[in-house]
């Protein structure tokens, strides 16, 4: 162990350290810049404008990388030792002004520097996404991002649907299809995720089979189940947004409360005969659907489930202003629906806004929460038919 | 004054079907009141027995709730816009 302890301690007191910051100032004033990590560290992703050589490759490609060896060059690795040792080789083949970022890759990340993910699209998904490739707030790098994202949509049906398979289709590597339901025919007037042909069967089934056909890039992982208490934690764990299209208050505030205890983002929407309403709620970052809605809306006071009747186009433009709002989160780009509820009216052809602000008497997200563990809330569909006065 | 208010889905039936209705009120306490009055049905729909809001409608002024403003107590005035926004959850 002493060993290596002298041998860096050496090696760094014949070589120039700097830190991200002069790192940064070196590189705004045109130095090279040499990431010598492996090829798997460099496709997690690397200072903009470095060529990659990993540090065993160094001598043997380094003077094709660099041609001038008076040219300021900024090594660096994932904490600082290889580079120390890759300055002391670039020095030894003629290099004169090889410096060493401190801390390396995960310092620069720290600070919040600028990075890129390097393009390792196939030529397959080039075409594929050319189209989004070409819209500079999302490009390769932000392809990638969408590659890598894990998004589980809470229900495959109305809003899962459009939801879903527009998420497919952009590229979300992972998508979890999360419903306990086997498809009836009367979903397929509005969940177009399902066939005439998958009636009865699974709607995870039948939702994964479509989403593949659509895009083999889409790893679909299948939920078909009904999340409880016992379960939401394990099944949400792996996912980075949670997509909420689920029919019934009891998961609706099972997986806020869910989302709001492992901090993950929920992309809400509901919807009601000709009327939707969607809105993002981040932790942290705005209010939860509790800080909106303290309770549920009793079962004799809202005929709410799909029973109640919807508009089948109704859900095809809410579950995609959830995926929208999904992209937009995933990217980091554009201002999301955090902290605005937008409400949709198809009858009256209007969109309207509404602010929603964080309670600090929420019981799960406000100063003094009551709720600390996921619980179940019963809630059950009751639906009494009343008459409707509209044309519909 | 007359105030525009802005009605869901669900409680379009008890007013004859209208996305909007104008209701003379000058706090939405007064609004709430008299929609309740005006409109059989609506009452058990927004207040609960004891008098209060619901806990599952919200009441916009303006796109602000009112529980961010003074509540039923939040003075209305001529051109303000009062939404109601119940909690759905249809998917
Ligand atoms: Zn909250």
């Amino acid at each position: 162990m002493s060993g290596f302890k002298e041998l860096i301690k050496r090696v760094k007191g014949e070589i120039r350290e700097v830190n991200v910051e002069q790192a940064r100032a070196a590189i705004a004033n045109g130095a090279a810049i040499v990431d010598v990590r492996e090829a798997d560290e460099w496709a997690d992703g690397h200072v903009p404008g470095a060529v990659h050589i990993s540090r065993g490759l160094l001598e043997q490609r380094i003077e094709d990388a660099v041609k001038d060896k008076a040219a300021v060059v900024v090594a660096y690795c994932a904490g600082g030792t290889r580079s120390a040792f890759a300055a002391r080789t670039l020095a030894e083949l003629g290099y004169t002004n090889v410096v060493s970022l401190v801390g390396g890759f995960g310092k620069w990340k720290e600070a919040g520097q600028p990075i890129v993910m390097p393009a390792t699209l196939s030529a397959e998904q080039k075409r594929r996404y050319s189209r989004q490739l070409l819209v500079p707030e999302v490009g390769e790098a932000g392809q990638q991002r969408l590659l890598k994202s894990k998004v589980l949509l809470v229900g495959a049906g109305g809003l899962g649907s459009p939801a879903g398979l527009y998420l497919a289709a952009a590229g979300v590597g992972t998508l979890g299809l999360l419903d306990s339901d086997v498809v009836d025919v009367s979903n397929l007037q509005r969940q177009i995720l399902h066939t005439n042909a998958s009636v009865g069967t699974p709607k995870t089934t039948s939702g994964a089979a479509t989403i593949r056909a659509l895009n083999p890039d889409v790893n679909v992982v299948e939920h078909n189940l009904r999340l409880d208490s016992g379960n939401v934690m394990d099944v949400i764990a792996p996912y980075d947004v949670i997509v909420d299209g689920c029919d019934n208050f009891s998961t609706k505030y099972l997986v806020n409360d869910a989302a709001v205890l492992t901090k993950k983002t929920v992309i809400y929407g509901s919807i009601y005969r000709f009327e939707g309403q969607a809105t993002v709620f981040t932790p942290g970052a705005g209010p939860c659907y509790r800080c909106v809605f303290p309770e549920p809306t009793p079962s004799e006071l809202a005929p709410s489930c799909d029973e109640a009747g919807v508009l089948g186009v109704l859900p095809g433009t809410v579950g995609l202003i959830q995926a929208t709002e999904t992209l937009k989160v995933l990217l980091g780009r554009g201002r999301s629906l955090v902290g605005r509820l937008l409400t949709y009216d198809a009858l009256e052809s209007s969109y309207r806004e509404y602010k929603l602000r964080r309670d600090p008497k929420c019981a799960v997200c406000g100063d003094a929460p009551t709720i600390r563990e996921v619980t179940d809330l019963e809630w059950s569909c009751h639906f009494e038919p009343k008459p409707v006065p509209v044309g519909l | 004054m007359a105030i525009e208010v802005q009605l869901p889905s669900q409680l379009r039936p008890f007013v004859g079907g209208a996305a909007k209705v104008s209701v003379e009120a000058t706090s939405v306490g007064g609004l709430i009141e008299a929609l309740a009055t005006q409109h059989a049905g609506l009452r058990d729909r927004l207040l609960e027995p004891s008098g209060e809001l619901r806990r599952f409608v919200r009441i916009f002024v303006n796109e602000e709730d009112i529980r961010f403003l003074q509540d039923e107590k939040t003075a209305l005035k001529a051109g303000d816009t009062v939404a109601i926004v119940p909690a759905i959850a249809g998917g």
